[in-house]
């Protein structure tokens, strides 16, 4: 494995990475192609607007309605849980989530453990620590055993191999798989990644996942997926360790409906997923199969941040459906690696700040022209926009004593705000502004001709000899 | 403090102090789905599970054990497990060996036969307990005498569905079914084959469960199954 | 067929708030936005003191700054004429995003959501205000329109602009490849992130190039700005002395065409 880092600074170098990708026309083009193919799927869910909006109008009611009243239903989950026999476990940090996670492994001797597609578990760095700890962790999703296989990490958070081509995969899978030999046949690399990973969910003693949605009355954990390895993973091994965000909660069985169609129309395109895997319990005296314990993991690793202010809480109404990157102008063109976060596109600039901090990522929300096309598809109708505005003023402003988040401030300039004041002190009188701009108007042809990063790919910019206000004085 | 009592803490300190009212899912699902026919929503379920490339067939009472046995031989499958105790498994059991169909049965926990499930299981049937008409779903509830693994690990499974158990919605089906009172162990929605698109955005099935998927749908109304 | 929407009662006056954007960089616009709307029959009115909408500093994460800014630009429409803007983008600021600035300001939100109610972007005023169908008098010709991201999605008027030149008989609108898409200017986006930025702007400019349309037509200067400046560059890049990608704002356009250009 390479470039496993525990901490993340995707402000270090984001311009180098977008720059190296922009550069490259193939691996621009596998984006757009994958981006276009994704945004055309989800459409074709949609044909009905009124539909859609209005079970978008549902579903952000029913995320907000649960997030309004999330620590009575985190305690409820957590009773419901333990009275069908899940194990619940707190964490407030990666750390503490990997904690826990292998010591559950080391209770039970594990050498191997088998994972299902979870972002969460990205985000805790578990398979690094895993490693560390002397534990094999398998990834057992196809585009994430593709991902791992080749020391990488997943560059979309439902399709993770979406940067590799067919034709790396299996030069990939020549390489590192025993006893292949080269083939680009879809078909047969998928039955090569089927026949390897049967028997690993055999041979594991852990499996892993994550949560699509946690159901507090019943104290059931749903999971969504449509290769089957998530059921593979929390069926085979004898201990299922599930981890999720502490905001993936809904009270009521009933609000998982629309929130599932909403999800899978708008990953995938898809009016469901092939397995809807709900659990409940471990497996009970007289069952034949399934695991002897299970465990869910409650991580917060910055979501309290986040809920404790009324306009970023809206960012824990995310489903993880990644339509925002796919309809994302920036994403298409950089892909998630250039991000350098386990969440890129859209929810990942909204996200990782109360992860990671401000510090780290206060240049993320300058990637974005704020066109919209994210909140335009969100499902939930997360205001992406004016979320990523926030950000950039929580980053630019000067460092004050009681922030909302972690690393206010960091992005702060004295030169810059003063020169935004001056800005404002100029625009705000309309004295000033007139002379301004009349001295645009006549010396404007006296501005250079290189004007910094616009004239990298454009004319430079020169005000008209004439303002509109000195055309309509003329004309009288 | 323990993580648990600080999380709730922090939350606590900074939740809303209003509730938002529960949200309508009711009347959202009755302004924006149908409520159809037996027939029509048997029809329904039909074509869009046959999209996901599941095999659909109309059979009756009488009938369906030759249907299976036909799907099978046309596979050249030889051996199908079945749960013994179940009504339909113990119909499989009574019709298809005879036929030249090995049954097998889920008699121990999975601990002891493992590797023969998983190396030496090429088909399964399992009964569906209902199904969902608009987005072609079959719903399982396994359990002891029907275990998980069956509609999972064999590459080919076969599901008996009744055509008078159709919902509308995954909503009808859950509150019809009165699911909020409790769940099963595990609770399953299968539509269709095990799939991926992961390399390339490519459809391939069959890519950690089954490649096909076959239903046997029982009492199907006259055109709701061709 | 459905009736035509009722449209509201016929203004005599409007007012028109040119933005900082055409009053220095594209004055010929608004010039010929103001001609339209007197053609049509309005009296129109340029408060001398106008501005910025403040949308920069809004944007780039200076909301106190935008917030003077604004509040200054709350003055200038005394009387309850409607206020046309020629511009999506700076539009969607004033209609908008100055009713949230305001929002711990009684006295300023008060006057924000009264400037709200009856701001208008130009070519939704056109069509949905004075039902104006224009009459085209000029030659054929091929043309693509860009619609700006907050004509679009904040303001919901991606289709006026479209329905206008649709009116025109002998135009002919050409359909770029993902039209839907934001031209890459967002801004301060541009400068801070000119990578990307740049890769957005070249895909845009290819797209509409790809068309054969003769020009581009848009309704905000910002997009025009980014788009013609980098078609520009490269047509100095690549040694052209014609234009390869002309435009200009849809107000200069629909002058032209109805025969009203000076």
């Amino acid at each position: 494995m390479s470039e496993h880092t525990l901490h993340f600074k995707p402000t270090e170098g984001f311009r180098t990475r977008s720059k190296a990708v922009v550069d490259n026309p193939v691996l621009r083009q596998s984006f757009r192609g994958a981006m276009d193919f994704l945004m055309s799927k989800r459409a074709a869910q949609f044909p009905d607007d009124e539909e859609l909006q209005s079970l978008r109008s549902l579903g952000e009611a029913i995320r907000q309605y649960n997030l309004a009243k999330l620590p009575d239903l985190l305690l409820q989950l957590e009773s419901q849980l333990t009275a069908n026999g899940i194990q619940v476990h707190w964490a407030e940090t990666p750390d503490e989530a990997n904690t826990i996670i292998l010591g559950i492994c080391q209770r039970h001797s594990a050498k191997l453990m088998v994972k299902g597609k979870s972002m969460v578990s990205e985000e805790i760095e578990l398979n690094h620590a895993a490693e560390a700890a002397g534990i094999g962790a398998l990834e057992s999703d196809m585009g994430e055993y593709i991902v791992q296989l080749a020391g990488e990490k997943p560059s979309h958070i439902i399709m993770p191999a979406i940067h590799k081509t067919k034709e790396e995969i299996a030069r990939l899978f020549a390489d590192k798989v025993d006893g292949v030999d080269y083939t680009d046949n879809v078909d047969a690399l998928i039955q090569i990644g089927r026949n390897v990973l049967r028997e690993k969910f055999q041979e594991a003693a852990i499996g892993l996942s994550g949560v699509n949605f946690a159901v507090a009355e019943t104290g059931t954990l749903c999971l969504v997926e449509n290769e089957g390895n998530g059921r593979m993973c929390t069926t085979v091994p004898p201990i299922h360790i599930a981890i999720t965000g502490i905001e993936k909660i809904v009270e009521k069985l009933e609000h998982v409906p629309p929130l599932l169609s909403l999800l899978t129309r708008s990953a995938t395109g898809q009016n469901i997923s092939t397995y809807f895997n709900m659990i409940s319990s471990p497996r009970k005296p007289g069952e034949k199969d399934g695991p002897e314990e299970v465990h869910l993991v409650l991580l917060d690793n910055g979501r309290s941040q986040a809920y404790a202010d009324e306009q970023l809480r809206k960012t824990l109404q995310c489903i993880r459906c990644g339509a925002c990157m796919n309809h994302c102008p920036v994403y298409t063109r950089i892909g998630g690696h250039a991000y350098g976060t386990t969440y890129p596109g859209p929810i990942g600039k909204i996200v990782s700040p109360h992860m990671l901090g401000l510090e780290a990522t206060a240049s993320m929300a300058t990637a974005s022209s704020l066109c919209g096309a994210c909140g335009e598809v969100c499902p939930v109708k997360i205001p992406i926009p004016e979320l990523l505005m926030r950000l950039r003023e929580e980053a630019f402003s000067e460092p004050h004593a009681k922030p909302a988040m972690r690393g206010q401030g960091a992005g702060y300039s004295p030169l810059i705000s003063a020169i935004w004041r001056a800005w404002a002190t100029v625009y705000r009188s309309p004295a000033l502004y007139r002379l301004v701009s009349w001295l645009g108007s006549r010396f404007g042809g006296l501005l250079p001709s290189r004007q910094g990063a616009w004239t990298s790919v454009r004319v430079p910019l020169r005000p008209a000899p004439k303002r509109l206000r000195d055309m309509l004085k003329e004309r009288g | 403090m323990s993580a648990r009592d600080r999380i709730l803490a922090k939350l606590r300190q900074n939740a809303p102090s209003t509730a938002n009212a529960l949200p309508d899912v009711a009347t959202w699902f009755a302004t924006h789905r149908p409520v159809e026919s037996m027939t029509d929503k048997a029809k329904r379920f039909h074509h869009v599970i046959e999209l996901a490339h599941a095999e659909v067939h109309a059979v009756n009472a009488d009938t369906w054990t030759g249907k299976l046995h036909e799907v099978l031989k046309a596979r050249g499958i030889e051996k199908l497990l079945v749960a013994e105790g179940t009504p339909h498994g113990d119909a499989a059991l009574d019709d298809l060996p005879p036929r030249g169909i090995d049954c097998s049965v889920y008699e121990m926990a999975i601990e002891a036969w493992q590797s023969e499930l998983f190396d030496d299981t090429p088909a399964s049937l399992t009964a569906a307990r209902a199904a969902i008409a608009e987005t072609g779903t079959l719903i399982l509830w396994p359990d002891a005498l029907e275990p998980r693994l069956m509609s999972l690990v064999p590459p080919v499974h076969v599901v008996l569905l009744d055509a008078s158990n159709i919902h509308n919605t995954f909503y009808e089906a859950m509150t019809a079914e009165g699911w909020s009172s409790g769940l099963p162990t595990n609770a399953l929605l299968i539509s269709g084959p095990s799939k991926t698109a992961d390399i390339q955005q490519t459809l391939a099935y069959g890519a950690h469960g089954p490649k096909e998927l076959i239903v046997l749908m029982l009492g199907a109304p006259e055109g709701a199954a061709q | 067929m459905n009736p035509a929407p009722s449209l509201p009662a016929r203004p005599s006056d409007v007012y028109f708030f040119a933005t900082c954007v055409v009053d220095q960089f594209f004055p010929g616009a608004g010039m010929d936005a103001i001609t339209l709307l007197e053609k049509l029959g309005l009296r129109v009115h340029f408060p001398e003191e106008q501005t910025c909408c403040g949308q920069p500093a809004y944007t780039s994460g200076f909301p106190d700054q935008a917030r003077k800014v604004a509040a200054h630009q709350l003055t200038l429409f005394p009387n309850d004429w409607p206020v046309v803007v020629p511009s999506g983008s700076c539009a969607g600021m004033m209609k908008h995003h100055y009713p949230t600035l305001f929002a711990a300001d009684p006295v300023r939100k008060a006057q924000a959501d009264r400037l709200s109610a009856r701001l208008y972007e130009l070519t939704d005023f056109l069509v949905n205000v004075l039902g104006w169908q224009p009459e085209d008098q000029g030659e054929a010709c091929t043309v693509a329109l860009h619609t700006s991201c907050s004509a679009r999605r904040e303001m919901g008027v991606h289709l006026t602009g479209r329905k206008l030149l649709g009116d025109l008989g002998q135009v002919n609108i050409a359909q770029q490849d993902h039209e839907s898409e934001c031209c890459g200017f967002g801004g301060t986006f541009s400068v801070k992130q000119p990578e990307i930025s740049g890769a957005m702007v070249e895909d845009k400019v290819k797209a509409l190039q790809a068309t054969g349309a003769e020009r581009v037509i848009s309704a905000d200067c910002g997009c025009l700005m980014n788009i013609l400046g980098h078609a520009a560059w490269k047509d100095a890049q690549e040694g052209r002395a014609q234009p390869s990608l002309p435009g200009e704002h849809i107000a200069s356009f629909l002058l032209r065409r109805i025969g009203g250009a000076q």
